[in-house]
């Protein structure tokens, strides 16, 4: 039983990245890009933690920190960009 | 044009202490479990590269004065250094080894010479990714 509602997710987080990559691919505006690859990053980070349920192992939880980290820099990286025009400054005039 | 952005500076002063101790952590979790010199020096500089992003160039370098070029040096000097300190011992070239110690506070503890190894490749990484990122972004000026 709780396999078939694990695989279930799995399969429900696969079509959820399927259309944020739909988004990203499509999008009109770069913020909505921005924010379906924070989705996408979020949607794999689910992904792993159910993976690492189903083969009952933890070696899979130090990679679910460190996608988490990438997520949240290249998320402020983008809206960096988007907002500035310029993602490592110079010198802030602030 | 100036931008309100409070809460950026907020978080990062809290998540980069979260970020490199995650990154030590890693480093020392090395030979047995995932983790390892390769990853850990990502991660310290991904760390560094966040301090790069929410403040400026100047400012950081005020505060970190490293040349990181110097530091990739030093790290590979340090790693390949260790490779030809087994040689000292008869023992073919990159020969590791291992032993048991009584420490005061941790109790019984595994020292490897790979942790010395490997705190070389995490300097040479840190090194070459900040100088890489640097180098980038000083192009657009120029």
């Amino acid at each position: 039983m709780i396999e078939k509602i694990l695989f279930t997710a799995l399969a429900l987080f696969a079509i959820s990245i399927l259309i944020a990559l739909y988004r990203i691919i499509k999008g009109p505006t770069t913020p909505d890009r921005a924010v379906a690859l924070d989705m996408i990053g979020v949607n794999l980070i689910s992904v792993i933690a159910i993976v690492s349920i189903v083969l009952k192992t933890k070696a899979f939880l130090e990679a679910i920190l460190i996608l988490g980290i990438l997520a949240f820099i290249s998320t402020i990286a983008i809206s960096k960009y988007v907002e500035r025009g310029v993602i490592i400054e110079r010198k802030s005039d602030n | 044009m100036k931008i309100n952005d409070v809460i950026l500076r907020t978080i990062t002063r809290i998540i980069v202490f979260i970020i490199l101790t995650f990154g030590v952590y890693l480093f020392l979790s090395g030979h047995n479990t995932p983790g390892g010199g390769f990853i850990g020096g990502l991660v310290l500089a991904s760390a560094i590269v966040l301090l790069y992003l929410t403040s400026d160039i100047e400012s950081i370098r005020k505060s970190l004065p490293f040349d990181f070029k110097l530091v990739a040096a030093l790290g590979v000097l340090l790693a390949t250094g260790t490779g030809f300190g087994s040689i000292l011992f008869g023992v073919p070239f990159m020969s590791q080894t291992f032993a048991y110690f009584e420490l005061p506070i941790f109790g019984k503890t595994e020292l490897t010479t790979v942790t010395i190894f490997e705190a070389g490749v995490v300097l040479a990484v840190v090194g070459v990714v900040v100088t890489i990122i640097l180098s980038m972004s000083e192009s657009e000026e120029a």
